[in-house]
């Protein structure tokens, strides 16, 4: 059934994505943390891996979640059905391609489409934030440990890396040796 | 249409560019071009904008769109199969191997710690994409409401993705359909 459940899911995904890579991030969110498939947390590693492996992001997070839940059939379920809307759909637009381009429903609907994505993106931030910050539920209560404040350390120096065009594997595997310098001082 | 390529060509050119894309996405288009247009002159420059165009309004991942409709150009159904399959094994084989590797070693307090720091190195990144992505917003009052529509309804109203979604794309097809009713007056 989790493989049925999977197939279904990363097609839903993959029909519904917009921009491909990071866009793809809210509606994973949303659908995966809403069938307790995975803690956020989880959730959040396997972005950091996928985004650190060769190939398409969106490939390797069905692959990996698909692996985590159903093994080497699940990751072939989850894989298939992100790849399979893409697939069919490109087939029948190569086929009417010169219409397609011109046509002001597409185009039109494309301009809501790109500055939503915009905004879900916002909201996954947000999410994401919460969890790095408030592991375990938002109270103020965390002012009093000192992970909140490598957590704060550590996303800061990240953010101004990556605004200096820092390659992200480079960030992700910085951030790795920060968080074990971390866990042997902390 | 272009002359028909060997099915195997396909697969191990498309196979290369998935094993050496790092991010996949828009990463994918210059390795591409590369193997595509100079060195086995399979498509044109122009080509790879049309395939641009087409990635960015249709939905899936950009390498998928991309592998299918070079694949269907220089060899109809079977082309896009083994471009398709070509890109997508890579990632595959790898990730799989990684999350059996990493299973075993997810309770280790080393490997904690390393994805303790990575999550907050993940923040930094998806909040630069935002950042980037909302810099190339198109600048005009509809596209910032619907961003900050977009925004609210999962923020604050916990409306699902899906439905935000659709109705984003219905009242940006509205709206242009409305100004080009005008230009035409």
């Amino acid at each position: 059934m989790i493989l049925l459940s999977l197939f279904l899911t990363f097609f839903q995904i993959g029909a519904f994505t917009f921009g491909g890579g990071y866009a793809m991030i809210p509606l994973i969110q949303s659908e995966v943390l809403a069938r307790n498939w995975l803690t956020e947390e989880t959730l959040i590693n396997f972005i950091a891996v996928s985004e650190s492996t060769p190939g398409p992001f969106a490939i390797n997070i069905a692959t990996y979640i698909g692996s985590e839940l159903g093994g080497v059939l699940g990751s072939a379920c989850a894989t298939l059905g992100v790849v399979l809307p893409s697939f069919l759909i490109i087939l029948l637009v190569a086929r009417f391609f010169e219409k397609f381009k011109e046509n002001p429903i597409v185009s039109g609907c494309m301009s809501g489409l790109k500055p939503a994505v915009i905004g879900l993106i916002g909201s996954a931030v947000l999410s994401i934030g919460q969890t790095v910050f408030f592991p375990t539920g938002v109270a103020l209560s965390v002012l009093y440990e000192l992970r909140t404040y490598v957590s704060l350390g550590i996303a800061i120096l990240m953010t101004v890396l990556a605004f200096r065009k820092v390659h992200p594997i480079a960030i992700i595997l910085i951030s790795a040796l920060l968080g074990i310098l971390a866990g042997i001082w902390v | 249409m272009l002359k028909p390529h060997s099915l195997w060509n396909l697969f191990s050119t498309f196979f290369r560019i998935g094993a050496f894309t790092f991010g996949g996405g828009y990463a994918m288009i210059p390795l591409i071009q590369k193997e595509m247009v100079e060195e086995n002159g399979w498509i044109s420059d122009d080509d790879i904008l049309e395939i641009v165009a087409i990635a960015e309004s249709t939905p899936g991942p950009i390498a998928i769109n991309a592998a299918t409709f070079i694949g269907y150009r220089l060899n109809r159904f079977w082309g896009s199969f083994f471009s398709t399959l070509g890109v997508v094994l890579p990632s595959f084989i790898v990730i799989l191997l990684i999350s059996y590797l990493l299973r075993g070693f997810a309770d280790i307090p080393v490997v904690q710690n390393a994805f303790f720091g990575i999550r907050a190195g993940v923040l930094a990144l998806i909040f630069k994409a935002f950042f980037t992505m909302l810099k190339k917003c198109p600048k005009n009052l509809l596209s910032y409401l619907i961003v900050a529509g977009a925004f609210i309804a999962t923020v604050v109203f916990d409306f699902h993705i899906l439905l935000i979604i659709i109705s984003c794309g219905i009242v940006g097809l509205i709206a242009s359909l409305g100004a080009a009713r005008r230009e035409k007056q």
